[in-house]
C-alpha cells in the first residue's frame, strides 16, 4: 500500500476544482432529533463546504448509491410484431467522500455477493466501478457502534483513497490507480517520519478508545444451538416488522421484483425494490404459504443471515457494527443486547 | 386495445358517491399524463363528477364514501344487485373514514349541531362493507391514482392484485426521511399499510393511518413505543380513531 500526505486545503481543491464535473456525495447535516443530536445523511453536495467530515454517523448508509431502494432492471416495449427489451446501467461517474471504515467494509462485503468473479451483478458492478471512494477515519464513537467488536474497525481495501486526520493535513492511504491519479492533481507529499508517527499515535488512541462491547467469535455455533431459545420471542415481541433496520443497514441486500405495465399497455418495467426479512410476507411463497408468519422467526432469521449464514459462506459476518439498525429501531432492538442475550442463554 | 397481440377486454365502470368529500373520484381524473390512456382502457358509463353518461349497465361499480342515510342504503343495495364487481373506493368507503367520528356522539346532539331547527333523518355511519358485500377495497384519503391504475390493469388482464402488506415505514425510509417519531412527532406509520409512498411523513406530518392497518401490525409494541416517548393514551387513541381505520384494536 502506498501512503502520502496532503494539506487539508488541497482536499477541498481536489473536490471543488479538479473533480468539479463529477457528482459528489458527502455527509450533510439534515436536521436534529428530539434530543438535539445532529442527523446526517450521505447526499449530493455542490461544494466541499456543504459536507461535514467531522460527522459521527449517518442515518442511512451509502448503500443506496450501489443498491438503490428502487431500480428498473429492464424495460419492455410491446407492438403488434412482438416485444423488445432494453437494459441500461448507470454509468455516470460519482465520488463519495467521507465513508467511514464500517461503511467501506460494508461495500467490501457487498462486493463478495455482487462483484464475485462468476456471474457478477452488472447493475452493481456498473455503479461500483464508476464510483470513486474517498474514505475517512472516524475518531470518535458513534452511539452504540460496535465495529471494533466485529472486526470492521480497520480497512485495507475497497476504497480509492482513505484519509486520516493528522492535524493540518491528511495521512492518505492510496487504494487504487485512479486514487493515485486523482491525488496527483493536487500537491501531494511523501510521508515523513513525523507523519507516520502521528498516524500511528492517532490509530493507537482510536483503538484504545473503542472498547469491545460484544463477543462474536463463536456466534455462528451459538446461534445454531440456540435456534429454539426464548430470547427470540423476547425480542420478536418488540419487533414492529417495519423493515427500517434493513433499510438503513449498509449490507442488507434482499429484494423483490415486480412487473409494472404502463397504462397504455405498450410498455412494462421490471423493477427491483429492496425488501426486508422482517416484513410479514418475506417468506410467503406461491400458493400463499408463509414459512415465517411469526415476528420472532423473521427477526431470528435476520440475525442468522447476518451472523451465521454469511459467516459460513464468506468467513466473516455480514454485520459491520455501525449500529444504525439499533438507532433507527423505535422498539429499541439492539444487536449487541440480542447477541449478549443469546450468549447468556448459553451461560457464557 | 391489444396487449401482446391479444385484444383486451374493456370493462364498463361506474362511479357512485355516497357520504364523502368526493375527493377520491376527483383523484380518478387526476394524473393527466396517463388520463387519456386510463379512459381508453375502460368504458365509463356513469361518473357524475366527470361525465354526462348515465347508464345502469356496468361491470364494475366503484363506491366512494360511507353510508349515513336510509336512501343511501337503498341506492347501494340496488347497485350491488347490478354490479358484477363492487369496489369500495377510498377510506370512507372501506372504513367509514372521518364520517365515523359522528358515531362517538349522541344522535340528537349531532343532528341539532349540524341541521339546527331542521333535523334530518340520519343513521350511524357504516362502511360500504357493513351494508353490502364488497369485492375489493382500495383504501386511502384520497386513493392513490397510481394504485387505482394498477388495479384496473390487473382487472383487464385478469391477474391477481396484491396490496403491500408492510407498514408505511418501508416507503418512508426508502425516501430518506428522518423518522418523525425520532423528532418527537406522533406517527402511525409503523402500524399503517404502505403503498401510498409515505407522502405525509415525507412532507413532515406524522401518519394518520388512512390506509388502515398493515398486515399483522404489532399494536402492543406500538403502544409501548408511543407511551415510552411520552404520548398519552388519549392522543394515540384520538389519532387512531380519526379515520375509523383501527377499530379492530380500539374495540378489543
Amino acid at each position: 500500500m502506498l501512503y502520502k500526505t496532503i494539506d487539508k486545503e488541497d482536499l477541498k481543491n481536489l473536490i471543488d476544482v479538479h473533480l468539479h464535473d463529477v457528482e459528489c456525495i458527502g455527509p450533510r447535516q439534515v436536521g436534529t432529533n428530539a434530543k438535539g443530536r445532529p442527523l446526517y445523511q450521505f447526499l449530493p453536495v455542490s461544494s466541499f463546504d456543504d459536507m461535514d467530515l467531522d460527522y459521527d454517523t449517518t442515518e442511512y448508509s451509502a448503500k443506496t448509491y450501489f443498491l438503490p431502494y428502487k431500480e428498473v432492471l429492464s424495460t419492455f416495449h410491446f407492438d403488434d410484431s412482438g416485444w423488445t427489451q432494453d437494459i441500461t446501467y448507470r454509468k455516470h461517474p460519482r465520488i463519495i467522500v467521507g465513508l467511514h471504515r464500517c461503511d467501506i467494509n460494508g461495500l467490501v462485503k457487498l462486493d463478495k455477493v455482487f462483484a464475485k468473479e462468476f456471474h457478477p451483478n452488472p447493475y452493481y458492478l456498473s455503479r461500483r466501478g464508476n464510483t470513486l471512494i474517498i474514505g475517512i477515519g472516524c475518531h470518535k464513537h458513534c452511539e452504540g457502534g460496535f465495529c471494533s467488536s466485529i472486526g470492521s474497525d480497520s480497512v485495507t481495501h475497497g476504497f480509492d483513497l482513505f484519509l486520516t486526520d493528522i492535524g493540518d493535513r491528511y495521512f492518505v492511504k492510496v487504494g487504487s490507480d485512479r486514487g493515485f491519479n486523482a491525488l496527483n492533481k493536487i500537491n501531494v507529499r511523501d510521508i515523513s517520519d513525523e507523519d507516520r508517527n502521528q498516524y500511528l499515535s492517532n490509530r493507537n488512541n482510536f483503538e484504545s478508545s473503542f472498547k469491545k462491547t460484544v463477543k462474536v467469535e463463536n456466534l455462528p455455533n451459538l446461534l445454531d444451538i440456540e435456534f429454539e431459545s426464548e430470547v427470540w420471542k423476547k425480542w420478536g415481541d418488540k419487533c414492529m416488522s417495519c423493515g427500517s433496520c434493513a433499510m438503513v443497514c449498509p449490507t442488507c441486500y434482499c429484494y423483490g421484483v415486480t412487473e409494472n405495465l404502463s397504462m397504455d399497455f405498450k410498455k412494462s418495467e421490471k423493477t427491483k425494490q429492496l425488501y426486508s426479512c422482517n416484513l410479514y410476507d418475506f417468506a410467503q411463497v406461491a400458493g400463499g404459504h408463509n414459512f415465517r408468519p411469526a415476528r420472532e422467526t423473521r427477526l431470528k432469521y435476520r440475525y442468522y443471515h447476518q451472523h451465521r449464514g454469511f459467516v459460513e459462506t464468506f468467513g466473516q459476518p455480514m454485520c459491520v457494527g455501525c449500529n444504525r439498525c439499533s438507532r433507527v429501531c423505535l422498539a429499541g432492538i439492539n444487536p449487541t443486547e440480542v447477541i449478549r442475550d443469546i450468549q447468556m442463554e448459553h451461560g457464557r | 386495445m391489444k396487449y401482446l397481440g391479444i385484444e383486451t377486454q374493456k370493462p364498463k365502470i361506474a362511479i357512485f358517491d355516497f357520504t364523502s368529500c368526493e375527493g377520491c373520484q376527483l383523484q380518478l381524473v387526476n394524473k393527466e399524463e396517463t388520463l387519456a390512456d386510463f379512459l381508453a382502457a375502460v368504458e365509463v358509463v356513469n361518473f357524475r363528477e366527470a361525465s354526462s353518461a348515465r347508464s345502469d349497465d356496468y361491470d364494475i361499480a366503484f363506491i366512494e364514501g360511507a353510508v349515513s342515510r336510509n336512501d343511501e342504503v337503498k341506492r347501494l343495495t340496488a347497485i350491488r344487485e347490478k354490479a358484477k364487481v363492487l369496489v369500495a373506493l377510498g377510506t370512507c368507503a372501506c372504513f367509514g373514514g372521518v364520517n365515523k367520528l359522528k358515531n362517538e356522539f349522541e344522535m340528537k346532539d349531532i343532528n341539532r349541531d349540524v341541521y339546527g331547527k331542521n333535523p334530518k333523518e340520519t343513521l350511524w355511519v357504516r362502511s360500504v362493507g357493513e351494508v353490502v358485500k364488497v369485492d375489493l377495497e382500495i383504501p386511502g384519503c384520497p386513493v392513490s391514482k397510481n394504485e387505482v391504475e394498477a388495479i384496473v390493469r390487473h382487472v383487464i388482464l385478469g391477474a391477481p392484485f396484491t396490496f403491500p402488506v408492510y407498514p408505511v415505514c418501508v416507503e418512508c425510509k426508502q425516501r430518506f426521511t428522518s423518522c418523525l417519531m425520532e423528532k418527537g412527532q406522533l406517527c402511525l406509520g409503523p402500524i399503517t399499510r404502505g403503498g401510498c409512498n409515505a407522502p405525509c411523513s415525507v412532507g413532515g406530518t406524522g401518519c394518520w393511518g388512512c390506509r388502515g392497518p398493515a398486515t399483522d401490525p404489532n399494536y402492543d409494541s406500538f403502544f409501548a413505543v408511543t407511551a415510552d416517548r411520552g404520548f398519552s393514551k388519549e392522543d394515540v387513541a384520538e389519532r387512531m380513531g380519526f379515520y375509523g381505520t383501527f377499530q379492530e384494536v380500539q374495540n378489543r
